[in-house]
C-alpha cells in the first residue's frame, strides 16, 4: 500500500467482552465496540464523545491492541496491524475491492508483533493518580520507555533525555528523583504526557486526559496538548465526555452511543448542523457559561438510562430515548450514510432532524 | 438580629493535622435567604464543601471551628452538641453527597434508607413510613415505585440511585438542601436531569439550596447568588450576572476565561490560569491568589485585601479595586 494520508485507519472494528450473565453455563457477551470504522489523516486529531459506557475509551485501548480485537483491522500508517481476515478490502475512494466474478475481496489474518509500534503509538491515560507506579520515581517512570525501546546508547544521553521531556511538559530537573505522591494532579497529568512522549511517537490516544483535573488546570493542559502537537506534529485521538472541550481540541470529532458511532464530521458540522437526536440531545444538555444564554434556551432532556450494552435495543441503539422513535426503529438498524461532504450519520431521520 | 435562613460570619476552620495546622476556611461570611439558590464554585481543597458541611454541624476530627459563628434557621450551630445537631441533620437541613455509588448503603433496601430518616423526625408509624417512601420515589421520578423499594443499591444505575439520595434528603421537607457535587459523577445527559429535577422540586417545596459545583455551566443556569472560593476564602460573591457580566476579581475572571464555550463559532486559543492552587499548609502571606495572578501587585504579597462592596450584593476581594480608587483621588499607583 502506497504512504496514505491517514495515519490510522479502523475498519469494522469490533471488541466483544464475555461476562458471566444469570444462566452459569451460558456466556453473555457485551459489544463494548460493534463494527466501528473511522480514520485520522496525519497531524490532525479526532475526537469520541460519549457517555460511560459507551466504548469510547475501549475503543482507544483496541486501536492499540491493548485489548486484543474480537474483528476488524487495524491500519497505522499503511501497514496492517491487525486484521481478523473478515473485513472486506477498500480502494482509496473507501469502495470495497471486488475479484473478477464480483465477490469482495477480504483482507490477509494478520497479527504483527506491536513493539515496533507501541513507539509510534502511545497513550496518556485519564486518572493520573491510578496510572503512575507509585513506588517509582518520575524519572524512572519516564525512562523506563525509552530503555524498552534501547534509545539511549548512554547514561548521560537517558538522564538528558528524560529532563528534556520533563522540562518540555512544565516539570523541571529535579523532578525527576521525586515519587508520584508529591505531585497535584495537573503535574502527575503532565508526567503521564511527558511518559507517552519519551519514545518520540506520532500517535497518542489522550483518553479523558483532563477529566480528573481542576477547571483551572483543565485549560494549562489542553494548552500544552495544543502546543506539542504543532511542534512535533503528533496525531490525536482524543476521547472525553465533554464535548465543549473535544470540540475545541479536534478537527473532527465521532460521536459513540452504546458501543457504536451514531455520527462523525468536521467538529464545527456536529455542533452547529448536528442531524442525529442523541448528538442534539447531548450538545443541548451541557450547561453553558452564561446565564442570558440559558435563560432564553429551551434545553432537551432526554428520559431515562442508558440500556445494559449486554441487551441494547434492536434496531437503532438510541431508539428507547430518542424523541423522534417509531416504528421502524426497532425494526431496522439505520445505515451509516454521508448528510453532507464528510458528514456521516446513523440515523433514519436524519434529514428531518436537522 | 439575622433573618437570613443561613448566616456565617468570619468563619474559621482548621483539620489539625500530624504535618501542621491546615486552614481550611479563612474569615468565611455568607448569607442565605429563604428559597434562594446559592452556588458555590471553587477548585478542590477551596474549602467550598468544609463551609457548607459547617452547616449541619459536620466538622469531625480532626476538624475544628477555630473561630467565628454559624446560625441556621435561629440555632447556633457552632456551640450544640452532637444530640441537638441530629434534631436538625436531615429534618431542616439536608445533604446530597457528590457519589451516589458510595453514599447510600450497600447491605440495605432503598426503602429502609428512605424510611430511617422519616420514623427518626416525625412520629409516623412503620406503615406511613413506607407509604411516604413509595410517595417520595414517585416525586423525584422513578418508575415503579412499589417495586424499587425493595431493591438494593446495586440493582440501580448511577442516576437512580442519585435519585434515592434526593429523595432520602427531601423525606423530612427541608428548609435547606446542600447538593455537594450532585452531578459530577453523572453523564451530561443524566446530569441534566437531574438539574431539571432539583429545579422543580425546589419550586415545589420552596426551599433554599447550596450548590457546590466547579462547573461554572451549572451554576449560570440554576443559580440566584454564586460565591466564588479561593483557598478557604470567599473571593468574590454576588448576583449570577455579576458574576459572569461583571466579575471583578482576576480569579473569577481567569476561570471564566478558560472553559471552552461550544458555543463560539471558531476555537480559540484558551487562556489559562498559570500554576497551581495553593498548598494550605503553607499559605503565601497576602491574597492568595497573588502568585498566580496576572495583575499582581507588590502589597498582594504582603496584605490580605479587605472585601469591598461594588453593590449591595456584589463583594470581591481584591487590591486592584483600591488601587484604582486611590487613582482617581489623584495619588500614585503602588
Amino acid at each position: 500500500m502506497a504512504e496514505s494520508a491517514n495515519l490510522v485507519e479502523v475498519r469494522n472494528l469490533k471488541q466483544y467482552f464475555q461476562v458471566s450473565g444469570k444462566n452459569f453455563f451460558k456466556k453473555d457477551c457485551v459489544k463494548a465496540v460493534d463494527d466501528v470504522s473511522f480514520s485520522i489523516p496525519r497531524g490532525s486529531t479526532l475526537g469520541l464523545v460519549g457517555e460511560s459506557g459507551c466504548g469510547k475509551t475501549t475503543t482507544g485501548r483496541t486501536l492499540l491492541r491493548l485489548y486484543e480485537p474480537t474483528a476488524g483491522r487495524i491500519v497505522y500508517d499503511g501497514e496492517v496491524i491487525f486484521d481478523s481476515g473478515d473485513v472486506p478490502l477498500y480502494d482509496e475512494a473507501g469502495n470495497p475491492v471486488t475479484d473478477a466474478d464480483g465477490k469482495p475481496v477480504f483482507g490477509k489474518k494478520t497479527r504483527a508483533n506491536m513493539l515496533p509500534y507501541r513507539r509510534k503509538m502511545q497513550i496518556v491515560f485519564q486518572d493520573p493518580y491510578a496510572s503512575l507506579d507509585p513506588r517509582m520515581t518520575i524519572g524512572e517512570i519516564v525512562g523506563e520507555a525509552i530503555d524498552i525501546h534501547g534509545l539511549a546508547s548512554s547514561r548521560e544521553e537517558r538522564h538528558e533525555k528524560i529532563i528534556r521531556m520533563l522540562e518540555r511538559v512544565g516539570l523541571n530537573s529535579e523532578h525527576a528523583n521525586r515519587y508520584p505522591h508529591e505531585f497535584s494532579g495537573g503535574q502527575r497529568q503532565r508526567v503521564g504526557i511527558a511518559r507517552a512522549l519519551a519514545v518520540d511517537p506520532e500517535f497518542i490516544v489522550c483518553d479523558e486526559p483532563i477529566s480528573a483535573l481542576d477547571v483551572s488546570i483543565q485549560a494549562q493542559v489542553i494548552n500544552m496538548l495544543e502546543d506539542l502537537q504543532s511542534e512535533f506534529g503528533l496525531t490525536y485521538l482524543f476521547i472525553a465526555h465533554d464535548l465543549s472541550v473535544v470540540k475545541h481540541i479536534s478537527r473532527r470529532i465521532g460521536v459513540m452511543y452504546l458501543g457504536k458511532l451514531v455520527e462523525m464530521g468536521d467538529s464545527y458540522e456536529i455542533t452547529f448542523h448536528s442531524c442525529h437526536p442523541y448528538t442534539k440531545s447531548l450538545i443541548s444538555a451541557i450547561p453553558i457559561a452564561d446565564p442570558e444564554t440559558n435563560r432564553h434556551t429551551h434545553r432537551i432532556v432526554l428520559q431515562g438510562d442508558i440500556p445494559s450494552p449486554v441487551n441494547p435495543p434492536s434496531g437503532c441503539r438510541f431508539r428507547t430515548r430518542c424523541p423522534y422513535a417509531e416504528k421502524r426503529c426497532a425494526e431496522e438498524e439505520p445505515a451509516w450514510k454521508e448528510v453532507s461532504p464528510g458528514h456521516f450519520c446513523a440515523c433514519h431521520f436524519a434529514d428531518s432532524v436537522r | 438580629m439575622s433573618e437570613h435562613l443561613v448566616d456565617i460570619r468570619n468563619l474559621r476552620l482548621s483539620f489539625f493535622t500530624p504535618a501542621g495546622e491546615v486552614k481550611a476556611l479563612n474569615d468565611v461570611t455568607l448569607h442565605l435567604d429563604e428559597g434562594e439558590v446559592l452556588g458555590i464554585v471553587g477548585e478542590s481543597g477551596s474549602g467550598k464543601s468544609v463551609t457548607s458541611y459547617s452547616i449541619m454541624g459536620l466538622t469531625a476530627d480532626p476538624g475544628k471551628i477555630v473561630g467565628g459563628t454559624v446560625t441556621f434557621n435561629g440555632h447556633h450551630i457552632e456551640s450544640l452538641g452532637e444530640k441537638e445537631l441530629r434534631k436538625i441533620r436531615g429534618k431542616e437541613v439536608s445533604i446530597i453527597f457528590q457519589d451516589p455509588m458510595t453514599s447510600l448503603n450497600p447491605v440495605y433496601t432503598i426503602g429502609s434508607q428512605i424510611e430511617e430518616s422519616i420514623l427518626l423526625h416525625t412520629d409516623k408509624t412503620r406503615e406511613e413510613a413506607k407509604e411516604r417512601a413509595t410517595e417520595l420515589l414517585r416525586l423525584v421520578g422513578i418508575n415503579e415505585p412499589e417495586k424499587r423499594i425493595r431493591q438494593y443499591p446495586h440493582e440501580l444505575s448511577g442516576g437512580m440511585r442519585q435519585r434515592v439520595m434526593i429523595a432520602i434528603a427531601l423525606a423530612c421537607e427541608p428548609k435547606l438542601l446542600i447538593a455537594d457535587e450532585p452531578t459530577t459523577a453523572l453523564d451530561v445527559t443524566i446530569q441534566a436531569q437531574i438539574l431539571e429535577l432539583i429545579n422543580e422540586l425546589k419550586e415545589k417545596m420552596r426551599m433554599a439550596v447550596i450548590l457546590i459545583t466547579h462547573d461554572l455551566g451549572i451554576v449560570s443556569s440554576m443559580c440566584d447568588r454564586i460565591a466564588v472560593m479561593y483557598a478557604g476564602r470567599i473571593v468574590e460573591c454576588g448576583t449570577t450576572d455579576d458574576i459572569f457580566y461583571r466579575p471583578q476579581h482576576e480569579y473569577t475572571r481567569g476561570l471564566l476565561r478558560s472553559v471552552p464555550n461550544i458555543q463560539d463559532r471558531e476555537s480559540k486559543r484558551l487562556i489559562a490560569i498559570e500554576g497551581t492552587p495553593v498548598d494550605l499548609l503553607n499559605p503565601p502571606a497576602g491574597c492568595p491568589f497573588a502568585p498566580r495572578c496576572p495583575s499582581c501587585m507588590k502589597i498582594c504579597l504582603r496584605e490580605m485585601p479587605p472585601d469591598h462592596h461594588y453593590s449591595e450584593v456584589h463583594t470581591a476581594a481584591c487590591w486592584l479595586h483600591e488601587k484604582a480608587e486611590y487613582e482617581q483621588r489623584g495619588g500614585e499607583g503602588d
